[in-house]
């Protein structure tokens, strides 16, 4: 289990990155990026992935502020080198949006965290994963630059599939931007996984406000669903999730037995949502 | 057909060491292979063990998951760097060695480096937070119980060294 | 006085290594830039016949040094790998190649070795060997097996390589007669030892002496030299092998050769060069042994006091593409599964069978959980059926301590009589009902199911045999510094046997627990052992160890007896000096055991200040031999163990579980152990084992299992997906009492205790699952999802 050969770029500003992102993409079949790795390097490691070249934004110029965890008027704006255990132990993106920690505290183990990034768990779309549900949840966005420009995808347009973002592949993600958490509206996280720390068997957010319901779920979909339980009856709250989504079998758990999970934890979580009100 | 070799020093338990490694060296392998640091353990490569955590500018991570030449610039501290000065054992190893918190050995090194920095930041944890602060690391020896007791012995020793 | 160690918490003394990282591990020897690296081309295919294998894509790429298949090799290295243990009901015991020859029967079965500069470019040029494939329909489970549509081995009717019949009586008649019978068809899943250290070898050739030195993460040091040279068509006395730190084997290990534990040692000869192999964990998955799975029947006869009238179990083991370690595990299954019971008839009939999957080889427990849970799932069946306490029902059928030795009428794995040497049953239960509080459960379960939360409570006996022949050896060698060299020949992987040897050497000998050094696994050292698995270790080693001791002692109060002019029973010995008993120790006549050491060789040269005293014109009668005719020059001790047949340990495990009504979700509330393995030598080290054990118990019963699919492929091949616990899926806390009943057969009263946490574990989570859910779980593991899916079944 070691990763094949690649060639290996380690640019010094997002500048210097978005072109060795270009530049790759024009000679062949286009880098990776590498930021914490967590999702990337075991896949590198089995050789389920080989790219032919990796850009290394680990020693981006901190002037970038790419490590920063910013509060704007618009939400929390996290850059694409914070790592999750920074998010997670930021008292004031707490207070901003308190799901970002309920969510990142299911992200795998601490030692994980120390070092994945959470906006590379966004980019890296996966559905089983807790960031992009929240993300979509949320309705935040991505800011991307390439050596196009920047651009700011919505969360609504980001996942586009199994393990698939709408980023072009010289595209390199900034940073995303969390919404705060609107007055008078509630949020809640839990998920069902096999040990401690595992991807979850099924996963649920849920936000609450005045006039709506919403639930965000992860591993039941090919991609981070988000569904509106506005004016559903509390007892129906599963049966309405369900009837869009497509919980699927595999070692670890039944269809049957993820379709309970959907129900239990969709009460679950509007029933807590509703609490933190 | 030969690899491009990539030239950098990496500082490891505060020695820096001149390295010149192919980029996708796994950190892992070239603490063990390249420095002869073989104290860190390699259990999966894929970053579920944790026997191969070590500190990276003092937060634990899977040197399994990082390639060396990503490591420029930063400190890194194996299991070989936890020993006092006078090479008698630091409080998380002493515990260790107290409570039995260890059998075959092989996944020791990460449990002693993530307690380690696991303690600074929280110096004297609940019985639950001793529980948590390993949670990241698999064992098939001990069944964790004395790994815990480890941890919380660990918390006693620190403390009366302060 | 020196205190006595037997018995005391002695701190390990490895762990000053260990915890420094200074530990060495297969990988850890020979870092160094010379040494060459190993891939091994696998196959990707359950069951398919090789057409062609082209590595021409590899000779030319740089840093790669070698590669073999099939075709390159030559003599005893291209005959099928050994049968290790044949038994007579094994008719068709077939075992792979070292490298695939023109078929491969699983998939991760060894296809080519390719030998690099490092392990990168190793995994590089495996990835450019091309291999064609014609295809064939792999036999996967238990049930395709039995079914025989299709064929592992084409020479091999029925997929079935033995069928083994043991009966203790006409147990139809006795089914016939008895007042109430019942029927379980019970199965248990695959799982894995998966120690944190995969399997490694490296080999070094010094053309200079003409000889091998092998380093491997084995259980058997000795076995490895002996087919290392076997195959490599070396003498035995040109093969050291040297088992380093092992990384935990859990019985993995014990099988051997495993085909790098040949290929690397004939890489070093051809190549010249230092040549290590390390396993990955994916090679782990795919490429060492399972085991565990089993589908099990099992009939029943009982009288109204549910005493077994009868007892008639017929099971099929599934022991994948090969069967190198032979019926060990079934044959465990079908005698072990009678725990501390004593049926009146028993029959047990298996069938072992080929599969298109990783062959198995014991796993710690060894076929006894399979076995223990069949019969206690019998036993809680026999409870449900007669409306009776689940704890009566086994106390009506233990042996009684008064019937020791029992015999249960039965061949053992080793061959020998399956009797038991003596333990105590209905102290054990009295025992773990007032640990776990059985007697007050009830209420508690009553009180729980009113606040809507469902709580079961589980119990499970079992007995283990332990410490298995044929023998161990040790060597004592007290050095002229004082200092203690022990050498015994089985290794270690992490069982502590460097302080718990230490610990009996001290005692016997009277020096210094400090001065004990322990090598363990180093065929330089002790060239006759067997190996470390059925919790032999301490049994055997640990009494071959007092044995050499003694002899050790013996010598060194026949010398000192003759430097002191005193009666060798008038002498004793104290941390490391020998002394007139009574004698005060300052003014007395005293002889340290190093000086004792220079008297035991007569020298010619003084070759230190100490020695002067011992050569020649210092010493000796003129009148007689230096050395006398019955003795040897040196002070050294060496003895062997080998008993009739095994001890047995038994123990009984309780564990109260709660589900929940929502989510099926099972959290362990409370996990209590009763254990007896006879005399402890040292009891934070045994209930180390007992901690392990219940975890890897934990795994077996709740979340581990190797998911095949239908074409062969393992599907969970990583620690992502194949669920071995954290700290989080373990019990906060084990309470653990002892008993000790000595056993009769060894000279310190020691039963083994390696393997006993694990047994148990399939049926005592069974059963209290069952008690909280009101059915009875027949398959184990079992999953939140699994229980959901019987609670609908059972709705």
């Amino acid at each position: 289990m070691k990763p094949a050969p690649f060639r290996y770029h380690r640019p010094s500003t997002p500048a210097e990155a978005c072109e060795a992102l270009a530049a790759e993409l024009r000679d062949g079949a286009g880098a990776k990026v590498l930021a914490g790795g967590q999702s990337l390097v075991p896949l590198l490691s089995m050789r389920l992935a080989s790219p032919p070249a990796l850009v290394d934004i680990n020693h981006l110029d901190p002037a970038a502020g790419l490590a920063a965890i910013e509060i704007r008027p618009e939400g929390v704006h996290v850059g694409a080198l914070v790592r999750h255990a920074d998010l997670l132990a930021s008292e004031e993106a707490r207070l901003a949006q308190p799901l970002l920690a309920q969510a990142l505290a299911h992200v795998a183990h601490p030692t994980i965290r120390n070092r994945g990034t959470s906006v590379g768990s966004i980019v890296h779309a996966d559905s089983a994963a807790e960031l992009p549900a929240v993300l979509a949840l949320l309705g935040g966005s991505l800011d991307v630059g390439s050596v196009r420009g920047t651009r700011t995808v919505p969360a609504e347009e980001l996942f586009v599939g199994p393990l698939e973002s709408s980023l072009a592949p010289d595209e390199l993600a900034l940073g995303a931007t969390f919404p705060a958490l609107a007055d008078g509206a509630g949020v809640a996280f839990a998920e069902v996984a096999r040990r401690h720390g595992d991807y979850a068997l099924v996963g649920v957010a849920a936000l609450v406000s005045n006039d709506t319901v919403k639930a965000a779920y992860l591993s039941v979909s090919d991609v981070p669903t988000v569904i509106d339980l506005t004016d559903v009856p509390d007892d129906d709250l599963g049966e309405a999730a369900l009837s869009r989504l497509d919980p699927i079998g595999d070692i670890h758990a039944t269809a049957d037995y993820r379709a309970q999970l959907v129900r239990v934890l969709t009460a679950k979580v509007v029933r807590e949502a509703r609490k933190a009100r | 057909m030969s690899e491009d070799l990539h030239e950098f020093a990496l500082t490891v338990n505060g020695v820096t060491h001149d390295l010149a490694v192919p980029a996708r060296r796994l950190l892992s392998d070239a603490l063990r292979h390249d420095l002869g640091l073989t104290g860190t353990h390699v259990g999966c490569e894929h970053g579920v063990c944790g026997a191969c955590t070590v500190l990276l500018d003092g937060r634990p991570v899977r040197s399994c998951l990082m390639f060396a030449v990503t490591a420029q610039g930063a400190e890194v501290t194996t299991v070989e760097g936890l020993a006092n000065d006078d090479d008698s054992l630091g409080p998380v190893q002493q515990a260790f060695a107290e409570c039995h918190g260890l059998q075959c050995g092989f996944c020791t090194p990460g449990f002693l480096t993530t307690i380690t920095a696991g303690l600074r930041d929280n110096p004297t944890p609940t019985h639950e937070q001793a529980r948590d602060m390993i949670a990241g690391n698999l064992c098939r020896c001990t069944g964790y119980q004395n790994i815990v007791k480890a941890v919380e012995r660990a918390a006693e020793l620190s403390g009366e060294q302060r | 006085m020196t205190t006595k160690l037997m018995g005391q918490p002695v701190q390990r003394t490895e762990d000053q290594r260990l915890l420094r990282g200074r530990g060495r591990y297969a990988d850890d020897v020979a870092v160094s830039p010379g040494t060459l690296h190993c891939a091994v081309l696998r196959s990707p295919h359950a069951h398919a016949r090789i057409v062609d294998i082209d590595v021409s894509g590899v000779l030319d790429v740089d840093g790669v040094h070698a590669v073999w298949t099939y075709d390159d090799l030559t003599g005893p290295m291209a005959e099928p790998l050994p049968l290790l243990i044949p038994h007579p009901a094994l008719t068709e015991g077939r075992t792979q190649y070292a490298l695939a020859k023109d078929r491969v029967n699983y998939v991760g079965e060894a296809i080519a070795f390719v030998v690099a500069d490092d392990r990168y470019l190793a995994e590089d040029a495996v990835g450019r060997i091309e291999v064609a494939y014609d295809l064939l329909p792999p036999v996967v489970g238990i049930d395709a097996a039995r079914a025989a549509e299709h064929l592992v081995h084409d020479d091999v009717p029925g997929n079935v390589a033995a069928r083994m019949e043991q009966a203790t009586g006409d147990v139809e008649a006795a089914m016939a007669k008895a007042p109430h019978t019942l029927t379980l068809d019970l199965t248990v899943e695959r799982s894995a030892c998966t120690p944190l250290e995969g399997r490694g070898t490296v080999a070094r050739w010094d053309p200079d002496t003409d000889r091998l030195q092998v380093w491997t993460s084995t259980q058997t040091s000795t076995g490895v030299r002996a087919v290392v040279a076997a195959k490599l068509g070396l003498d035995l006395g040109q093969v050291d092998v040297v088992t380093p730190d092992v990384g935990g084997g859990f019985g993995v290990k014990i099988n051997h050769p495993w085909p790098e534990e040949l290929l690397v040692p004939l890489a070093a000869r051809a190549l010249g060069r230092t040549v290590k192999f390390t396993e990955d964990r994916r090679e782990h998955f795919i490429s060492s042994a399972h085991e565990r799975g089993q589908v099990q029947h099992v009939e029943v006869g009982f009288d109204d006091d549910g005493r077994l009238l009868a007892l008639d179990v017929r099971f099929w083991h599934d022991h994948g593409a090969y069967i190198p370690y032979g019926l060990i595990v079934p044959i465990i299954t079908s005698t072990q599964l009678l725990g501390p019971y004593k049926p009146e008839v028993y029959r047990v009939v298996f069938e072992s069978l080929y599969t298109n999957t990783v062959m198995v080889t014991p796993y710690r427990g060894a076929g006894r959980p399979q076995g223990c849970y069949a019969m206690e799932r019998t036993m809680d069946a026999i409870a449900g059926f007669l409306g009776k306490d689940r704890t009566e029902v086994r106390a009506a059928n233990f042996i009684q301590p008064d019937e020791f030795p029992y015999d249960q009428g039965l061949i053992f794995q080793d061959g020998r009589e399956l009797e038991y040497d003596s333990g105590d049953y209905p102290a054990m239960l009295e025992k773990i009902k007032a640990l776990v509080g059985w007697d007050d459960f009830p209420a508690y379960q009553q009180e729980m199911a009113a606040q809507g939360r469902r709580v079961g409570i589980g119990l499970a006996c079992y007995v283990e045999g332990t410490g298995v022949g044929p023998y161990e050896g040790a060597h004592v060698h007290i050095e002229t510094s004082g200092k203690v060299k022990v050498a015994t020949g089985l290794t270690t992987q992490g069982q502590g046997h460097q302080t718990a040897f230490a610990q009996l050497v001290a005692d016997t000998l009277g020096c210094r627990f400090e001065d004990v050094e322990v090598v363990t696994g180093d065929t330089r050292r002790m060239p006759y052992a067997v190996g470390t698995f059925a919790s032999r270790a301490a049994v055997m080693s640990g009494s071959a160890i007092h044995l050499a001791a003694l002899r050790a002692r013996e010598k060194v109060l026949r010398i000192a007896a003759d430097a002191l002019e005193a009666a060798e029973d008038d002498l004793e010995i104290n941390d490391g000096v020998v002394s007139v008993k009574g004698n005060p120790l300052d003014g007395g006549a005293v002889i340290d055991l190093g000086t004792v050491a220079v008297l035991s060789n007569p020298l010619r040269y003084a070759f230190d200040e100490k020695s002067r005293v011992a050569t020649q014109f210092t010493v000796g009668d003129p009148g007689k031999p230096p050395v006398a005719e019955d003795d040897e020059p040196g002070l050294e001790g060496k003895d062997f163990y080998s008993p009739e047949r095994s001890t047995f340990a038994s123990g009984m495990h309780a564990v109260i579980v709660e589900t929940d009504p929502d989510t099926a979700e099972i959290s362990i509330l409370k996990y209590a152990v009763v254990h007896d393995c006879g005399r402890l030598i040292n009891p934070m080290i045994v209930e180390g084992q007992i901690h392990g054990g219940v975890a890897q118990g934990v795994g077996g019963a709740l979340y581990e299992r190797m998911a095949y699919d239908e074409s062969g492929q393992l599907l969970n091949a990583s620690f992502m997906d194949f669920l071995m616990p954290y700290v989080t899926e373990v019990p906060d806390g084990i309470d653990i009492d002892h008993l000790e009943t000595p056993s009769p057969l060894n000279p310190l009263g020691i039963k083994g205790a390696g393997e006993a946490g694990v047994i148990p574990s399939a049926a005592v989570f069974a059963s209290a699952i069952s008690d909280a859910e009101g059915f009875a779980l027949t398959a184990m593991p079992i999953s939140p999802s699994d229980l959901f899916t019987l609670r609908q079944e059972h709705s």
